[in-house]
């Protein structure tokens, strides 16, 4: 318990550093959203209707350090600005619906990854030498050394332009609006299948070597040897004595894996217009929108680090050495 | 291999050993050619005894003890001889068979209680999975009978819920055994059951597993590098050298008269506890490289008594005929309850051995 609380400060004093830099990194690079909103209007704007929306938009010359004052004061509160490409929208509402979608098929798509990779591990690492193990590390090695959005691109092209088995884009048919119906959610999963899944193949691999690794390490413990005489079954041998301890260092990785899995499918997105962070983030560079990037940036770091955290209390929850 | 096998028919009789190895021959497949761990390795253990097999590390004892319970891993294979227990041809067993046989009839105790528990499980679940395994009981009676066994080596049974690492060595190690005791099996292997705990402890747990024996009467496979405990322990002991078998007495007489120069090497590598200070003189050398293993007598680089047949020929383990043996020692040692060369004989592998004493058959 003192672990996941002691790990809860180390992740809140994550989070502050984060979002210090997070204000602090536009403010030091070059250009500034105030021109950028000139350069916008191409001057055809009244100087005074200009400074009427540098005040909506927060932009001031006033010192740095109130400025970052200001700025920590209205997170607290949930308030991250007004989008300038969505404008009248605040960016939290903009971004909220989209990272609900991005956790959705990034979530999705590292579970099945993870669960999928894993247990290929331990299939594989059981049954050193079989077929399996000759055919399934190489081949995901192999699909791995594809970006995600190549193999988004390939998966959209062959799946669903020649074949038309998969929808091309967006995350649910038009004519749905979001529910928690069953037809809704199984609409979104059919969505989900290509962009998940292109994401799932590429990053499947890692997981399969990863887990195959220390499996066969764990497999000459000498509780593995233990166990065997006991004339346990297979599956118990496998699974909670060989597998339970030898899935130890791969949540590890799973929580180290999870910012880059997200980092991934913003890419994956883009590909199918999938309204997440990654297609908003797209979206936001191109009409230079400040706050909405500077938002984005925001929730995937805070997203990883709660991940991150939730992980640490799985890994309490497998590991017993780590509770006293 | 070369060897031609005893006839198996008929072992179960009454009298005949619980456990009986003829041959032996353990190999590890490696890229520069098989290496032979183990090589025709012949012992028996009988109802309610303790047979002991010491040796330098790496002289193949754990894997002729492994090979027995067929708990060998690739790249060790086993290529030849026999393993009966009860008259079950253990090397015959198809999967299925082999694991309801596994602690059922033979459990392992191993020499590392850190490592022998798996630390993601409870102490509880550890013990009871075993027993629900090999018998029809409900996980809660399992668990009664896991707080018994924790009970019988002095655990309380609050510990059931403990995880291995919440335990101290010595207590891990009662764990081992209360596991290995789950089945009350009639044969228990012990692989160095001692060594990764300090000396009071080790005391402690060799005592205990001592007043077991005498209430429970299993039979124990008795696997050290140590020869004081051997001693004390045993009541026939093994000698291996380089994965051959070189003597095998009873305890005492062994300790009387080592025929084996290297059991008398080893003899010498002890310090008296009672009696003048002396020396350790040791054997000088090291052991052979298993890759390349010597020919002939796989000790004769490291024997001060070598002779020329001894690097030619492989010495064959010869029972020692009573009267000859007590002339080659030139001494009275007959104990009263162990004498001279009787009790099962006294086999050893040496030709100056051989020569000096005069045998009697193989």
């Amino acid at each position: 318990m003192t672990y996941i609380l002691r790990r809860l400060g180390f992740y809140l004093i994550a989070a502050w550093v984060s979002l210090t830099l997070n204000f602090f990194i536009p403010r030091f690079a070059p250009g500034d959203p105030a021109s950028a909103l000139q350069a916008r209007f191409q001057g055809k704007l009244e100087p005074s209707a200009m400074a009427a929306m540098k005040v909506a938009f927060g932009l001031t010359d006033e010192p740095l350090h109130v400025q970052y004052f200001t700025y920590v004061k209205n997170l607290l509160r949930g308030d991250l600005g007004t989008s300038i490409a969505y404008f009248p929208a605040p960016v939290s509402e903009v971004i909220g619906k989209a990272l609900l979608w991005t956790l959705f098929l990034a979530g999705l798509a590292v579970l099945v990854s993870f669960a999928l990779g894993t247990l290929l591990g331990i299939l594989t690492a059981w049954k050193r030498g079989s077929w399996l193990d000759s055919v399934a590390p190489p081949t995901f090695i192999f699909l791995g050394a594809f970006p995600y959005f190549w193999m988004a691109m390939l998966l959209l092209y062959a799946l669903g332009f020649v074949g038309g088995w998969f929808p091309l884009l967006h995350a649910h048919s038009s004519h749905l609006s979001p529910s928690l119906s069953l037809e809704f959610i199984g609409d979104a999963l059919y969505h989900a299948v290509l962009p998940a899944g292109s994401i799932v193949i590429a990053s499947l691999g890692g997981w399969l070597l990863s887990m195959r690794n220390t499996m066969i390490g764990v497999l000459s413990e000498d509780y593995i040897t233990m166990a065997q005489a006991k004339g346990l079954s297979e599956r118990r041998v496998m699974l909670h004595y060989a597998a339970r301890n030898a899935l130890l260092p791969n949540v590890t990785g799973f929580g180290m894996a999870l910012g880059f899995v997200l980092s991934g499918s913003l890419l994956t997105e883009i590909v199918f217009s999938y309204p997440g962070q990654g297609y908003l983030l797209f979206e936001a560079v191109k009409s230079q929108d400040y706050p909405l990037m500077q938002g984005l940036f925001l929730s995937i770091t805070v997203a990883v680090l709660a991940a991150n955290w939730l992980v640490d209390i799985a890994y309490v929850w497998l590991d017993p050495r780590t509770r006293s | 291999m070369s060897s031609t096998p005893p006839p198996a028919a008929s072992r179960a009789r009454p009298g005949e050993p619980l456990l009986s190895v003829r041959d032996l021959c353990v190999e590890y497949v490696t890229p520069t050619g098989p290496v032979r761990a183990v090589d025709r390795v012949s012992f028996e253990i009988g109802r309610g005894q303790v047979f002991g097999l010491a040796g330098e590390s790496g002289s193949g004892k754990s894997t002729a003890a492994m090979a027995a319970m067929r708990l060998l891993q690739p790249p060790a294979v086993i290529t030849g001889g026999e393993v009966h227990y009860e008259g079950r041809d253990v090397l015959a067993m198809g999967e299925d068979e082999l694991r309801a046989f596994r602690w059922k009839e033979i459990a392992l105790v191993f020499q590392s209680a850190m490592n022998a528990l798996n630390p993601v499980l409870t102490v509880g679940a550890q013990i009871a999975d075993v027993i629900e395994r090999h018998e029809n009981v409900s996980s809660a009676q399992a668990l009664e009978r896991a707080a018994e066994l924790l009970a019988l080596v002095g655990i309380e049974s609050s510990r059931l819920r403990s995880y291995p690492h919440q335990l101290s060595g010595g207590m891990r190690q009662r764990v081992v055994i209360a596991i290995a005791l789950a089945l009350n099996p009639p044969l228990l292997f012990m692989d160095e059951p001692t060594t990764a705990l300090d000396v009071v402890v080790q005391k402690e747990i060799l005592q205990q597993i001592a007043e077991l024996k005498e209430r429970l009467g299993f039979s124990i496979l008795f696997i050290t590098h140590d020869l004081s405990l051997m001693l004390e322990f045993c009541d026939t002991v093994g000698i291996l050298y380089a994965g051959r078998l070189c003597e095998v007495a009873p305890a005492k007489e062994l300790f009387a008269n080592p025929q084996h120069p290297y059991t008398r090497g080893l003899m010498r590598s002890f310090p008296e506890l009672h009696g003048p200070k002396q020396r350790i003189e040791g054997i000088p050398g090291s052991p052979p490289d298993m890759r390349s293993p010597p020919s002939g007598c796989r000790f004769h680089p490291r024997c001060s008594v070598a002779i020329p047949v001894c690097d030619q020929e492989q010495p064959q383990l010869i029972t020692l005929a009573a009267p000859a043996l007590a002339r080659a020692v030139g001494a009275e040692t007959d104990t009263p309850d162990a004498p001279v060369g009787q009790q099962r004989g006294h086999r050893v592998a040496c030709h100056v051995a051989a020569q000096t004493a005069g045998s009697s058959d193989v």
